[in-house]
């Protein structure tokens, strides 16, 4: 296995009150190069702010506790100007509404260019030559006329490819994807999931996808990661945790899919309660309250990270070996 | 409690032209949206939001209308509710035209309500949860002691405990539990048909599926008919009897939702199915099904309007409309607006369409 490019150990963040919410509570990712990553979750799970810590784009009031490094440096400890560096060549981001992360007043091959010359030193015409080249590579029909568009002039799959080529421009190593596919129309969004998929092929970037969407999910992942409240409940390959999830979290997400559902008029299998709210967080899991095969040892201590097969954890104390009655005894 | 409902909620009563007359039928609605006159009096520039749909929702049926963003299917809900006026096209509800004197709009709106995408929006956030559901009720002649109580009622069956939730304002309620409040107060005047638009599509998944449950169980306590909009084609096979599928403001294909989900005939129903997220991890989608962007609704292609996307195009589809042709069903009536379903049409494609088995 090659060295990981995105070691994360301990995430934590937090956001002053009152009351304080804690939005990550200790995540640990680590990402080797050319692999897809999705992190799966529910609104409020963390999946987001986990990626924002990751390009030290949330606001300085957030509190962050442990370690943060991508490509052997220490993204904590970065000044402003080693971080400007940062953003852009060793990773980039794309976000879900494309129209809102161009600005508006300037044509979206410029906004291109200047990322091209503001970090690479290179002359204005060799920005705009590879953003051309880079408006051909994501498949932007009439590339050459549509650099010189503004971005309100483009449709929502368009915008998503140029702000796609505005993230390679810099020729990172890492690619971070916030939901970029959840504004789009279903046509539309296969497109943009399989352009993905060829360009980190070919490419060979490292990639982390945020997601609610299992499906999405299963189309452009390599390993998933499922988040509930703030903190990673199981990981594994694609495959292990469709087909095999452990935590009863995972489980109830896949049941509860109306596509599960093959008899119309059946009731969907679906998961009880809400969300928590994550400034009360009770200790234990927090995925106690809403679980159906809840015991006592769950509210008792955050469950420990546990195998379920070959490089696929889970955090739920179903997982113990140890018979069910010692466990309730805790 | 529960008796103020069914003692006024009776529904045999009001349904008057028997379960064989559809309870919304709905022909020739047509709404453009702005548009410039030019030099010589022609209209440019016009958003053809709905472009002359027809749709019947049978009595305790549940219509799903998909389509992507632009297709029309939003506006269709308004004109429908009435919230904004058709240019053309007639509404008819159990038998009597919307607006007529037989069925004043005030008299249609306690029949038909509607549940918007936007849970925090769609609520009032001055009013409390009890409030804002006994204000219709209210404000249609009920006593004010009588409508919260319907209040407390409605919000236990939408599963939000009344001691609980009665005296709590929108902000304090999850999306959720909001959602379920929507849903409670457009039941507060016992309407027949409900509309939802996008009712389930801002909510977490978790969540989705309980709002999902509760939706069934309600149209099977109270006897509703459900449209139900949404763009997600799983929640609508789960939710549906029929589909309607549309596109930039046509219908394209219409029929038992079984069949249109398996076997579709209209190459965009076929394109939307396929462009669905593959939920396994070994058998991945390897070609997007269709290239580029909706085109817009402000002066669509001619002819057929998916003929600028779609991989079967021949110039027949670029020189004439197809219309939703005759039923393709056994039994239940199947109808889809492509030249290929037409054997007289003289796409290429329409005779080896016709020889499937």
């Amino acid at each position: 296995m090659s060295e990981a490019i995105v070691d994360v150990r301990g995430l934590t963040v937090e956001f002053p009150g009152p009351p304080p919410v804690r939005a990550v509570g200790g995540v640990d990712l680590t990402l080797v190069p050319g692999e897809v990553l999705a992190l799966l979750g529910e609104s409020g799970s963390g999946k987001s702010v986990t990626l924002r810590a990751l390009m030290r784009l949330l606001p300085k009031r957030a509190a962050i506790g442990g370690t943060i490094r991508v490509d052997a440096r220490d993204v904590r400890q970065m000044g402003a100007a080693e971080l400007s560096a940062y953003r852009g060549s060793t990773i980039a981001m794309i976000f879900q509404e494309p129209g809102l992360a161009f600005d508006p007043v300037y044509s979206v091959g410029d906004q291109i260019a200047e990322a091209v010359v503001r970090h690479e030193g290179a002359a204005w015409a060799q920005g705009r030559r590879r953003a051309l080249e880079l408006f051909e590579r994501v498949r932007i029909p009439s590339a050459a006329r549509r650099l010189d568009s503004y971005p309100h002039e483009m449709s929502g799959g368009m915008r998503q490819r140029a702000m796609i080529a505005l993230a390679l421009s810099c020729r990172p190593k890492v690619l971070l994807a916030d939901e970029p596919t959840t504004a789009l129309d279903a046509t539309v969004q296969i497109q943009i999931l399989l352009l993905l998929r060829e360009l980190q092929r070919e490419l060979g970037l490292a990639v982390i996808f945020v997601t609610h969407d299992i499906g999405v999910a299963t189309e452009i992942a390599d390993r998933i990661a499922v988040m509930y409240a703030g903190r990673i409940v199981e990981t594994g390959s694609c495959r292990a945790v469709i087909r095999a999830c452990a935590h009863p979290y995972t489980q109830g997400l896949l049941a509860s899919r109306a596509g599960q559902a093959f008899e119309r008029g059946g009731r969907l299998q679906a998961i009880p309660g809400a969300p928590p709210d994550l400034s009360r967080l009770m200790p234990g899991c927090a995925f106690a309250p809403r679980c159906a095969k809840v015991r006592d040892a769950c509210r008792s201590g955050l469950p420990a990270e546990l195998p379920v097969g070959p490089g696929h954890v889970a955090r739920c104390v179903l997982l113990q070996k140890e018979p069910v009655a010692s466990l309730s005894s805790v | 409690m529960s008796a103020i409902l069914e003692a006024s909620g009776a529904a045999p009563e009001r349904d008057r032209g028997g379960p064989a007359q559809p309870l919304l039928s709905v022909t020739g609605l047509v709404k453009h949206f702005g548009g410039r006159r030019d030099w010589s009096g022609k209209r440019r520039g016009m958003v053809r939001a709905v472009d002359g749909v027809d749709l019947e929702i049978f009595k305790g049926e549940t219509l799903g209308i998909v389509g992507e963003s632009g297709c029309g299917k939003s506006t269709t809900a308004r004109l429908v509710m009435q919230i904004i006026r058709p240019d053309r096209g007639e509404i008819l509800f159990d038998g009597e035209a919307v607006g007529s004197p037989a069925l004043g709009l005030q008299d249609y709106r306690r029949e038909t309500q509607m549940v918007f995408q936007d849970s925090y929006a769609s609520l009032n956030p001055r009013l409390t949860v009890e409030h804002t559901i006994a204000f219709g009720p209210w404000v249609h002649g009920e006593g004010r002691r009588a409508a919260v109580a319907r209040a407390h009622d409605l919000l236990a069956r939408v599963g939000l405990a009344p001691e609980r939730f009665a005296a709590r304002y929108p902000h304090e309620l999850s999306g959720g539990q909001r959602q379920r409040v929507n849903i409670a107060r457009a039941l507060a005047l016992q309407p027949r048909l409900l509309i939802l638009d996008e009712a389930v599509s801002a909510l977490d998944k978790s969540v989705e599926a309980q709002v999902l449950n509760l939706l069934l169980d309600l149209k099977a306590e109270f006897g509703l008919t459900y449209m139900f909009i949404s763009h997600d084609l799983n929640v609508v096979r789960f939710m549906s009897d029929r589909v309607m599928v549309m596109y930039l403001g046509k219908a394209v294909e219409v029929g038992p939702s079984d069949v249109i989900l398996k076997d579709p005939r209209h190459p965009y129903t076929t394109a939307l199915l396929a462009s669905m997220p593959s939920m396994d991890p070994d058998n991945r989608t390897e070609e997007a099904p269709l290239f580029g962007d909706p085109p817009n609704p402000i002066d669509p292609p001619p002819g057929c309007r998916f003929h600028t996307r779609c991989k079967f195009a021949a110039p027949v589809c670029s020189a004439r409309e197809p219309g939703l042709g005759a039923d393709l069903g056994d039994d239940l009536v199947h109808r889809v607006a492509c030249h290929m379903a037409d054997p007289s049409s003289g796409h290429p494609g329409a005779v080896a369409a016709m020889e499937r088995p």
